[in-house]
């Protein structure tokens, strides 16, 4: 029985296929498990692991290198605030602190309601909206804290949700097609390519 | 005086609010130039991106052209794009991706042709969720428009590309520990030799790791000519570049300007560009280049925005990214938080990089908190000097890649030109600028 979703499943399978190499897709994948439960469960890494040829082990040991991924339940909104150098400049460190009074978590927790997480981020590359706020990982550009308790309130109110997807959700647009360029193919227009090359090189040395 | 009569090479759709289209991108010239590639031999498109003489946008400047012809003799398997941009303070990658995905995919193709590989894959930074869903559509509308998959453009040339997304790590913006992460694994950086994934990169085969902003030049490089390209800019600094400023200025943002004919003066207080120092404040210090990079003092902002004229002052171009600091900023402060930063993302595996951030980042905490002694300040140098030997320019490694190398930049810079703003924390007690 599987723990994903058929449809989750599927995507994997089909993401899989897209490399020559099943491992390759840990990541996508460990995001894929990450958008049906809103963090990594046992059973989505054990289903990662079956679908990339790996262990349980190996997925956490993968998964917990990478700040995204989390091992434990998180809030439907995870908000990560940048203090990073660009953001500290421009008062991170006092956004992260008032953003955390105003839900009512530390850094690093969540809200008692259960759907608000707050994490101190690095730099997220957006350093001319500092100082630089991601709910779920969408740039939500509230830059006082004034306009976060706006923003906070209409995510509570469920009115943001095709704006900010609920946390694990990253990537809502879809591969339209498996890949399309038979390996057959490549394999032998690259041979057919090496060989006309081989010759011009040829007839320029004479 | 800024110079801003060159043409716009990778942001000339910024003007269009729907820059990311296939309809967009179509009207203004778009894959007009992979069709003209496609009628080109594969090594004279490559001829075409060394006479543009295009230096790598990632960060360490290595000319596109020669990373290229490294594998000339023996076929490449793969084509890897950086799109993992972390270095704190760089936001130029994120603009492309989500404000023009189709000329990233267009270049993407064109570098394909070009080394003949048999598949491209696009690394972009897991926070870059829009990024993602943009560039996913521009590939999806690619393979429909039929400028991707099988036969593209009725030529004999099929290539597929595939996005694939970060989760997070600073250290996979590193081209082995990206690599690492496109197979699956731990980002961690791989022990060199060999010194270049072109001789065993993903999977072990031969592959070409090249930057989003790097890619993103050649459509216009085909369309145009290298020579062209080449036109621009002076000396080994050629064409346009984008350059993310930050920090304590009117105008953040991302500019792109011509290379070496604008200096960091031009671009921190021009009008078109950032427009001046946030309430007319003097300038302290500038760290070009991301925070790997050693500071400038305002004594060099009339330095030229270029590779060499910035190296040779001691400091990188880097990521294209510079940070004003203004007389308001605490030096200590932004010291610590640099250095915080790399204790973060040290991926761990040598233990210069892991235990020296983390006790750099100790002894920064304690001076801007009140807890620093004057002989913290020979600790800290002590410790960075145990990093990257002698800190010098371009440092010494004592470790598998740049990162730890990269954190005694800010320590040695702030100290070496700040001394006081640190002693008076030691006497102060604490930060004086709280």
């Amino acid at each position: 029985m599987s723990h994903l979703r058929a449809d989750i499943r599927q995507r994997c399978v089909d993401l899989v296929a897209l490399y020559p190499q099943a491992r390759s897709a840990m990541l996508p994948l460990l995001h894929l498990a990450q958008e049906q439960d809103g963090y990594l469960s046992d059973e989505g890494i054990a289903e990662v692991a079956e679908l990339t040829n790996t262990t349980p082990a190996d997925v956490r040991g993968t998964a917990s290198f990478y700040e995204m991924f989390h091992l434990e339940p998180v809030g439907k909104y995870v908000v990560s605030i940048c203090t990073n150098i660009a953001c500290l400049l421009a008062g991170g460190e006092e956004m992260l602190e008032q953003v955390g009074a105003s839900l009512g978590c530390a850094v690093g927790g969540t809200s008692d309601d259960g759907l608000f997480t707050l994490e101190e981020a690095e730099c997220l590359a957006d350093c001319n909206f500092a100082p630089c706020v991601q709910v779920n990982h969408r740039y939500v550009r509230t830059t006082t804290i004034e306009s976060f308790d706006a923003l906070a309130i209409q995510l509570r109110k469920g009115q943001l949700d095709h704006d900010v997807p609920a946390h694990g959700t990253l990537v809502r647009v879809r591969r339209s097609v498996g890949l399309r360029a038979p390996r057959q193919e490549v394999v032998e227009q690259r041979a057919l390519a090496r060989a006309a090359r081989a010759a011009r090189a040829a007839k320029e040395e004479k | 005086m800024a110079t801003i009569d060159a043409p716009l090479i990778v942001s000339s759709r910024a003007e269009f609010a729907d820059s990311f289209t296939l309809a967009r991108y179509l009207e203004t010239g778009g894959y007009v130039a992979l069709r003209k590639a496609l009628t080109m031999f594969p090594e004279d498109v490559a001829a075409e991106v060394d006479k543009a003489s295009l230096l790598g946008r990632g960060g360490a400047g290595f000319p596109a052209g020669r990373k290229w012809s490294m594998l000339r003799k023996s076929p490449v398997s793969y084509l890897v794009v950086n799109g993992d941009e972390s270095e704190p303070a760089t936001f130029k990658d994120h603009f492309l991706v989500e404000r023009d995905p189709h000329q990233l995919v267009e270049g993407v193709i064109i570098a394909a042709y070009a080394l003949q590989v048999s598949q491209a894959f696009i690394y972009i930074r897991g926070e870059f969720a829009l990024g993602l869903e943009r560039v996913q559509q521009a590939l999806n509308d690619a393979y429909e428009t039929g400028a991707l998959g099988s036969k593209i453009f009725d030529s004999d040339f099929s290539i597929d590309i595939v996005v694939h997304p970060g989760a997070g790590a600073y250290i996979c913006g590193e081209e082995t520990a990206l690599i690492e992460g496109l197979e699956g694994k731990r980002g961690f950086p791989r022990i060199k030799p060999p010194f270049f994934p072109a001789v065993t990169g993903l999977y072990g085969e031969p592959t070409v790791v090249n930057n989003v902003e790097t890619m993103s030049n050649l459509p216009w490089i085909i369309n145009n000519g290298g020579a062209a390209f080449a036109a621009l800019g002076e000396g080994r600094s050629t064409g346009t570049r984008l350059f993310a400023l930050a920090g304590r200025v009117n105008r953040p943002g991302v500019y792109e300007v011509e290379m070496v004919k604008n200096t960091f003066r031009d671009l921190i207080y021009d009008p078109h560009f950032g427009g001046g120092v946030v309430d007319d404040k003097k300038i302290k210090a500038i760290i070009p280049g991301g925070v790997s990079a050693p500071w400038f003092g305002p004594e060099l902002l009339d330095l030229p925005l270029g590779q060499d004229e910035v190296g040779e002052k001691g400091s990188m171009l880097g990521s294209g990214s510079v940070v004003v600091l203004d007389e308001t900023t605490c030096v200590v402060r932004a010291t610590w938080r640099i250095t915080k930063f790399f204790s973060r993302e040290s991926c761990g595996q040598c233990t210069p990089c892991r235990e020296g951030s983390g006790w750099l980042e100790r002894v920064l905490y304690r001076l801007e908190h009140g807890g620093g002694r004057t002989e913290d300040l020979d600790l800290l140098l002590d410790l960075c000097d145990n990093i990257a030997p002698g800190l010098s320019w371009p440092p010494q490694q004592t470790t598998i890649c740049v990162l730890g190398s990269s954190i005694p930049s800010s320590i040695h810079s702030a100290i070496k030109m700040f001394r006081d703003d640190f002693l008076e924390h030691v006497n102060h007690g604490g930060c004086p600028y709280d």
